[in-house]
């Protein structure tokens, strides 16, 4: 019964959906309130009943209910009680609607959060997410019911979650991205409200900005665990292979990241707003997008989930009504938020201009690379897929070019910068630079130009970030005056940006200067990489839970020194009979050591893969210091201040000059 | 001219929209090759061991084989290396590996270290067969008949439920059949 219950309160939150997409929206639009009022109560009912179907589903796996399909794919009554919880996303049908609750729980926050909003912007953009949760509601009822039985045939066991979901990695990542993609939303609905109101002004960016910065740093977590995940569990080192299941999550990042500096230029200096919202739309769909990539089966990938057309059709029509309408919306009535504001043409108006440019740029790389088989195919000129050559190539100058304008876009300031002043100070920056990056890749082997140029790049930023850091906190007072006298929004700025320099910092050395040798050992045998040793000791037989592998014991040391001893394992789960590889990793701050068993290849010898893999944390531990600074930046002061009903209408109606607006919040 | 501006993602946005309902319902991993049922196309390629021996079309002659496309720079070749070796040792299938779009010495690595399943390497730097044969992205596997036609595509990686379902039947069907 339970899930018939959950299947029941899905189309419940389908129905107070559709009623939260149409009620608010044509109370604002007429200017009934009574109307308008029903957004809260209605964001509230939807996600309540979404959390109840996902409850039912949780109970599903955790009971061992196969007579449910969907848990009867997805899971197997010898797996281990946490991942019957991770189960219930391991699957389309199950992921879907945790999509759906976070979709409905974002929509919950924004309703709860935003008592300080006037009523009809608040109806408005309830819903539109409304519309969203609509479209979602309808496709997991119509194509994806993950409450469907397998009856009267119900199979004694369940075929298992596949073992390369069987992680804490693949438990984490899932609801770490959809809070992302599905946070984009409510800037999304935020711009189109501003839209069909024709208001759109810093306190409008002002309320955007905190919710866009918290989607972008799950955003960012969420890809960093899907690339750690990639590197310790796919077995062969690497961390980011350009396949179209990540790409689908980096188009929407770096959009993301051009939308929250677009949103900074416009709360302070009330310029860019049509291209602000045009952003909004465009980080949106492209979290849409990557939904239909993923899974409609149009593109094949090592991850994808498994392709249906029905299901295609219907995100194609998803996309279309949610992108066109939008971008038909905005083709017709962004004149109405056209501003002139004045900057010189050097300004930090401009370097942000740029970085947008810049951050577009790699956007359409990533996008045309991913598409390009698909263009191919439709032009009839056959299919072929570009492959990790093109981004390598063409990627890597663009993020370099990001680094440089940042770095020297910290010390502009607002409307005017003095070009003889900025240029004095960038001499240390650039000097200091330049000597590490000569001086770290010598130091790590030779001199390579990209090596030469991403330690330059994130030198470059990390240098000119603790400049302005230091000739900002000076003060009268003293420097530690100084440095709390900075806001938190800037230390915020601070993190993000050295998060950036320390992920540059981590893809160039690890790229460049990562040894990885694939050797025949037999137990017994000694390899060298340089002044290490690993030695293949032994080779013993393990029973896991569900599993059973072979164990390699390699002991690693440096002049007859222990350093660390590994246990890679080939695994062999027992129902799907997948064979899968579990590195043995020596973590460090500053290098790696890992070591993956291959295949037997004869004898008792096995091809076994051996690394070592300098500064690859930093890959993963730059983007927390990104969501960190995402998150100390929202901590900001100006958003818990309590904007004054009047202060509120005026601003809202677009009465007060914008650039009054930026004096006070710089 | 600048309200005609703020057009243009809508229609770039209509223009993708177009392509991507066309790949829809397009089966990727079997994807219909225009080769199906045509004799491999002619070619012309050096040995991925020696560079002096060249193979042409006529290699495929006389046995239903394999034909087996990667590249070091693919990952996913990576993860059915293993299953290309286990056939071709335990299962005694013959398996042709056209190297694509690869570096020479690169490859001879990856198969000194991780085994070697292929009867044949064909070496394809620049993509030319790859091309004609309409390969959308390694790994790429082709069953090819007795008389060098291409009877069958699999775009993926080749692991155990592959072989079972989909290839070793097909194979079996193409040895009775020739």
């Amino acid at each position: 019964m339970v899930p018939e219950f959950g299947h029941f309160a899905l189309i419940l939150a389908m129905l107070l959906a559709a009623l939260l997409a149409v009620v608010p929206l044509t109370g604002s639009l007429t200017g009934r309130s009574s109307l308008q009022a029903f957004a809260r109560p209605l964001a509230s009912g939807q996600f309540v009943f979404v959390a109840i179907a996902f409850a039912a589903l949780t109970q599903a796996f955790v009971t061992d209910d196969f007579s449910v399909a969907y848990v009867a794919n997805n899971s197997n009554s010898m797996l281990p009680w946490y991942y019957k919880f991770s189960a219930v996303w391991g699957g389309h049908e199950g992921s879907l609607l945790l999509w759906i609750l976070i979709l409905t729980g974002w929509t919950l926050a924004v309703g709860i959060f935003s008592r300080r909003l006037p009523t009809d912007l608040v109806a408005q953009v309830l819903s539109v997410m409304g519309i969203v949760s609509l479209a979602f509601l309808l496709f997991i009822l119509l194509t994806s019911n993950p409450f469907e039985r397998l009856l009267p045939n119900v199979p004694a066991d369940g075929a298992d979650l596949n073992p390369l979901l069987q992680d804490f990695g693949l438990v984490v990542h899932p609801p770490m991205l959809y809070m992302g993609y599905v946070g984009f939303s409510v800037a999304f609905a935020f711009a189109i409200a501003a839209l069909i109101n024709g208001r759109m002004d810093a306190a409008w960016a002002r309320w955007t900005r905190p919710w866009t910065t918290v989607a972008w740093c799950f955003l960012s977590l969420g890809i960093a665990l899907g690339s750690w995940w990639a590197y310790y569990e796919l077995g062969w080192g690497g961390w980011w292979f350009w396949d179209p299941v990540e790409n689908a999550s980096l188009m929407p990042w770096l959009a993301g990241t051009a939308l929250m500096h677009s949103l900074a230029v416009t709360e302070k200096r009330g310029v860019f707003k049509s291209w602000t919202l045009l952003l909004a739309i465009i980080t949106f769909a492209l979290s849409l997008l990557g939904a239909f990539l993923v899974r409609s089966g149009v593109l094949t990938s090592v991850h994808a989930f498994a392709s249906d057309p029905t299901r295609g059709t219907f995100l194609i029509g998803l996309l279309a009504v949610t992108v066109i309408g939008s971008l038909a919306l905005y083709a017709f009535r962004a004149p109405v938020v056209h501003t002139r504001v004045r900057y010189g043409s050097l300004s930090r108006e401009i370097f942000l201009l740029l970085n947008n440019v810049l951050l577009l740029a790699a956007l359409l790389l990533v996008l045309v690379g991913t598409l390009y088989p698909l263009v191919l195919d439709y032009m009839g000129a056959g299919t072929m897929s570009v492959g990790e050559p093109f981004f390598n190539l063409t990627f890597s100058p663009v993020a370099i070019a990001v680094a440089l304008l940042l770095g020297a876009g910290i010390f502009s300031r607002w409307k005017r910068t003095d070009g003889g002043w900025l240029g004095r100070q960038l001499l240390w920056p650039a000097a200091i630079s330049l000597v590490l990056a000569v001086l770290v890749p010598l130091w790590l082997g030779e001199l390579k130009p990209w090596a030469f140029a991403g330690c330059f790049g994130a030198a470059w930023v990390t240098v000119a970030t603790f400049q302005d850091i230091w000739s900002r906190s000076s003060s009268r007072q003293g420097r530690w005056y100084g440095l709390k006298r900075l806001t938190r929004s800037y230390y915020g700025m601070v993190l993000g940006h050295l998060g950036m320099a320390i992920t540059i910092a981590g893809a160039t050395v690890v790229s460049n200067y990562g040894v990885e040798r694939d050797v025949r050992m037999e137990p017994g045998e000694v390899a060298q990489m340089g002044d290490l040793s690993f030695a293949f000791t032994s080779l013993r037989h393990r029973e896991g839970p569900n599993y059973a592998a072979e164990q390699g014991v390699f002991e690693i040391s440096r002049d007859g020194e222990l350093i660390t001893t590994l246990y890679p394992e080939k695994r062999m789960y027992r129902v799907q009979r997948n064979v899968m590889t579990e590195a043995g990793i020596d973590a460090g701050l500053f290098r790696d050591l890992f070591v993956a068993l291959g295949e037997p290849v004869g004898g008792d010898a096995w091809a076994v893969r051996i690394q070592f893999k300098p500064l690859v944390r930093w890959v993963w531990l730059g983007s927390l210091f990104m969501a960190a600074g995402g998150v100390l930046a929202i901590a900001d002061r100006r958003y818990r201040i309590k904007v004054k009903g009047g202060a509120a209408e005026k601003s809202a109606a677009g009465v007060q000059e914008p650039g009054a607006v930026a004096g006070k919040a710089t | 001219m600048r309200r005609f501006l703020l057009f243009i993602p809508l229609l770039l946005a209509v223009a993708l929209g177009v392509v991507l309902f066309a790949g829809i319902g397009k089966d990727t991993s079997a994807l219909e090759s225009a080769l199906i049922d045509d004799p491999v196309p002619a070619f012309e390629l050096a040995s991925l061991e020696d560079p002096h021996k060249i193979y042409r079309a006529d290699v495929f002659q006389d046995k239903v084989v394999l034909l087996n496309v990667w590249g070091t720079w693919c990952p996913s070749c990576r993860v059915e290396h293993s299953e290309l070796v286990r056939l071709a040792t335990e299962e005694g299938v013959p398996i042709y590996g056209l190297n694509y779009k690869d570096n020479r010495d690169a490859a001879l690595e990856w198969l000194n270290n991780l085994g070697n399943p292929y009867e044949l390497s064909l070496f394809d730097p620049q993509g030319t067969l790859g091309f004609d044969l309409g390969v959308y992205g390694a790994p790429e596997t082709y069953i090819i008949d007795g008389e060098g036609i291409v009877r069958y595509r699999h775009v993926g990686v080749v692991d155990r439920k592959v072989w079972t379902e989909e290839l070793e039947p097909r194979i079996r069907q193409y040895r009775e059949e020739s």
